[in-house]
């Protein structure tokens, strides 16, 4: 059975697509291939601006401009007959790797007989048969390390677990994907239940759990639904339960929903939150593997990081090894969004540098304006300015920037947008979600705060930034839990590579890209404003006033400096200072 | 009408739970999946069956931002703030409804209709900027979509 998915755009395209997917459907009818071939509207297949758009499966075949005309052709060379038809094939360099999307958007995520078609669970079936020393083993070779964020080496922490002494251990799935900018844990959850459980799986065999906990976001839904689904039909099947695959090995798994706090992805708030209380952290040590869920041993890992582990033991720790970079193998899943043509979420290998993520799967810049920075490792994490474009991403290599690999929120932004007005909008974030339990987060990232929007009024002083950087630092050193460690990473790395735009608020009382609303001002050029009147019945606060003969004018006593005739001026009449 | 059943849904609620430890987070989602929020009268009730302090589930339903404690709207409007729709022009979107409905975040209009909440991320950072009004995602959304994703939920009433 092959799928042909269609792109569902909303724009303009709108009745052409259907057109094309009715003549598609009859054809197929018509011709007796509903057997042979399955027409799919998909949300997105990632090419724009190419016309109608096709992709079929399995031969992942991509063709582009597509007309009705076309049908019969595509049916007979490629339905039929298996073959490209390369007068519409759209071919272009492919530099992602698909691993932990290996299966998202091409198998049936609520079917397990989709999931065992791509070799699922054959990865249980071989870490079984290996059993618990040689899986950590495999895991060194592998060298898979967290894509939560931190890095640690996965082997390592399954290592530790497994050394502790104890008859009940506990193997947590973090799914509390909380930085706004990521989604891809969501996706493999939604889009690939049974790779997270298989993961899980082989994870409570190294470490000796026989207990799993899914931690999943109350806001993701579907997701919830997906892995209880997929659990339910497992435990029917007798992959979960007593002496899975006649091997002994005994598992269970259950769902526990998180309830709205971005501290509960550090790992024993997330145990306190699992345990019913509220999320708040505890110092380390003991650390979880040690003393974890219930105080039992418990190895805490990422969605994203359970579902490499089935490819590993498919594929073998060594050929996983040779994917990236040394010391960052496999790919990594990156949310590619904010000013950049092609958002989404795009898989890499380890090692791929910035630029080609951003302009060559990315397409480049939104608009076409210059790009400013691209942001990685949301709230913990920091900017990186086009000078370091050419760097490979890699655990150390980000960090040596002063950002980090985070979970992958990957943004772009481009000459219009503030820094100041940015790490005002992170640190604000990490306010808001700071537990308060301690004082360096609680008080230090409030009054960081209270500076930064000092700063983007124009009430900035220059002790300001001196000031920022001694909060930062004893923030990062004095604070319980990464949430404040991190807190100012956003800050600190903006005030590094961008230290004259700050001086330009805080000395010349102006914001470079005209964010900071009380540090611009608006007027309007009567040579080129057309008295078209479009400005004026924008403002909020009727601000301008104007009419054909006298052209329009802006009160700078009513103007809040919102910008909105600025934007919707056609003519370039709108002066921004 | 809440309380007639409330009983009865508390018990079948805290029964489903009740051999799980840690089970009050759960327990808490289940009577707000079932209300819509979690009314106090609910939280006194779960204290009763569980032997639970009242003072411990506030506790709990204080610190998580997905509990609410008052009846939401009849339509709830969820304007997305994470950095992707930040960057996009959300906070035009939050200024437009403002506008439009005489209502702040996590506010509910005089007639019960709209509730406005500010939430943290919707996990669709490719639709950007996104609002939701229940169920229904509205992606791409322009200051000039609002008025008419407001009115094609109010005609309806």
């Amino acid at each position: 059975m092959k799928r042909i998915l269609l792109q569902d755009t909303s724009g303009t395209l709108k009745k052409e697509l259907r057109d094309f997917y009715v003549a598609l459907n009859s054809h197929l009818r018509d011709n007796g291939l509903n057997d042979k071939a399955q027409a799919v509207l998909v949300a997105d297949i990632g090419i724009y601006n190419k016309g109608i758009v096709a992709k079929v499966l399995p031969e992942g075949f991509v063709y582009a401009g597509l007309k009705n005309t076309d049908i019969a052709l595509i049916v007979e060379k490629t339905i039929l007959g298996g073959e490209k038809v390369a007068a519409l094939a759209l071919d272009k360099k492919n530099r992602q790797m698909r691993i932990v999307l290996r299966n998202c958007g091409i198998i049936d995520p609520e079917s397990i007989e989709d999931y065992i078609a791509q070799e699922g669970y054959q990865g249980l079936a071989a870490a079984l048969a290996m059993g618990p020393e040689k899986v950590i083993e495999e895991m060194k070779k592998a060298g898979l390390r967290g894509r939560g964020g931190a890095g640690f080496p996965t082997w390592m922490k399954w290592n530790i677990t497994r050394g502790v002494k104890g008859d009940e251990k506990y193997i947590i799935c973090n799914g509390d994907e909380g930085d706004p900018g990521a989604y891809m844990d969501r996706s493999v959850l939604e889009g690939d239940p049974h790779s997270v459980i298989e993961g899980m799986m082989i994870g409570a065999l190294a470490t000796g759990a026989r207990n799993g906990i899914f931690y999943i976001r109350a806001e993701y839904p579907l997701a919830v639904e997906r892995i209880q689904k997929a659990i339910d039909v497992c435990r029917t099947r007798g992959l979960i339960g007593k002496n899975i695959f006649g091997s002994g090995f005994d598992f269970d798994t259950e769902i526990r929903l998180g309830a709205g706090a971005f501290v509960c992805g550090e790992e024993t708030a997330l145990i306190a939150s699992i345990e019913g209380l509220r999320g708040y952290p505890r110092p380390r040590p003991p650390f979880p593997s040690v003393k974890g869920l219930w105080g039992k041993p418990t190895v805490i890992n990422n969605v994203e990081t359970l579902a490499n582990v089935p490819y590993i033991f498919l594929k073998g720790g060594e050929a996983f090894g040779r994917i990236g970079i040394e010391g960052s193998t496999g790919t990594k899943v990156f949310a590619l969004t904010g000013k950049v043509k092609n958002s989404g979420l795009v898989e890499v290998p380890m090692g791929t540098t910035l630029r080609e993520i951003v302009f060559e799967v990315g397409g480049g810049v939104l608009h076409n304006y210059a790009i400013k920075a691209i942001q990685t490792g949301g709230p913990s994490g920091g900017v990186i300015p086009e000078v370091f474009f050419d760097t490979p991403v890699g655990y150390e290599s980000l960090q040596k920037l002063g950002s980090i690999m985070g979970s992958g929120g990957m943004i772009v932004l481009d000459e219009n947008d503030c820094v100041v007005d940015i790490s005002k909008f992170y640190l604000g974030f990490c306010v808001d979600e700071s537990c308060g339990k301690c004082a360096p987060c609680r008080i230090g990232g409030t009054q960081m705060l209270a500076i930064l929007s000092k700063i983007s009024q124009g009430k900035g002083e220059t002790e300001d930034m001196v000031k920022l950087n001694q909060i930062a630092q004893a923030m990062q050193k004095a604070s319980l839990c990464g949430l404040g460690q991190t807190a100012a990473n956003p800050v600190l790395s903006t005030m590094k590579y961008f230290e004259a735009e700050y001086r330009a608020h805080v000395i010349d009382k102006k914001c470079p890209s005209g964010k900071c609303a009380s540090l611009v001002s608006y007027s309007i050029n009567k040579e080129r404003c057309t008295a078209c009147g479009l400005c004026a019945r924008n403002c909020p606060v009727n601000a301008i006033s104007g009419d054909r003969q006298s052209k329009y004018t802006i009160d700078m006593e009513k103007c809040i400096g919102c910008g909105n005739c600025y934007e919707v001026c056609k003519f370039g009449a709108v002066i921004r200072q | 009408m809440v309380a007639e059943t409330l009983k009865d849904d508390v018990k079948a609620v805290v029964t489903r739970w009740k051999d799980k430890e840690g089970n009050l987070i759960m327990i808490l989602h289940d009577i707000q999946d079932r209300y819509g929020y979690v009314p106090r009268e609910a939280a006194l009730e779960v204290s009763r069956q569980t032997d639970m302090p009242l003072a411990r589930i506030y506790e709990v339903l204080t610190f998580y931002n997905y509990f609410k404690l008052k009846a939401p709207g009849k339509f709830n409007i969820s304007v997305c703030l994470g950095t992707a729709c930040y960057l996009k022009g959300a906070a035009a979107l939050i200024e437009e409804i403002r506008h439009i409905l005489h209502v702040d975040e996590g506010q509910t209009t005089k007639d019960g209709l709209f509730h406005l909440q500010i939430v943290r991320c919707l996990g669709c950072c490719g639709l950007a900027p996104v609002i939701t009004v229940d169920d229904k995602v509205y992606s791409a959304v322009k200051r000039s979509d609002v008025m008419g994703i407001i009115a094609e939920h109010s005609k309806n009433v």
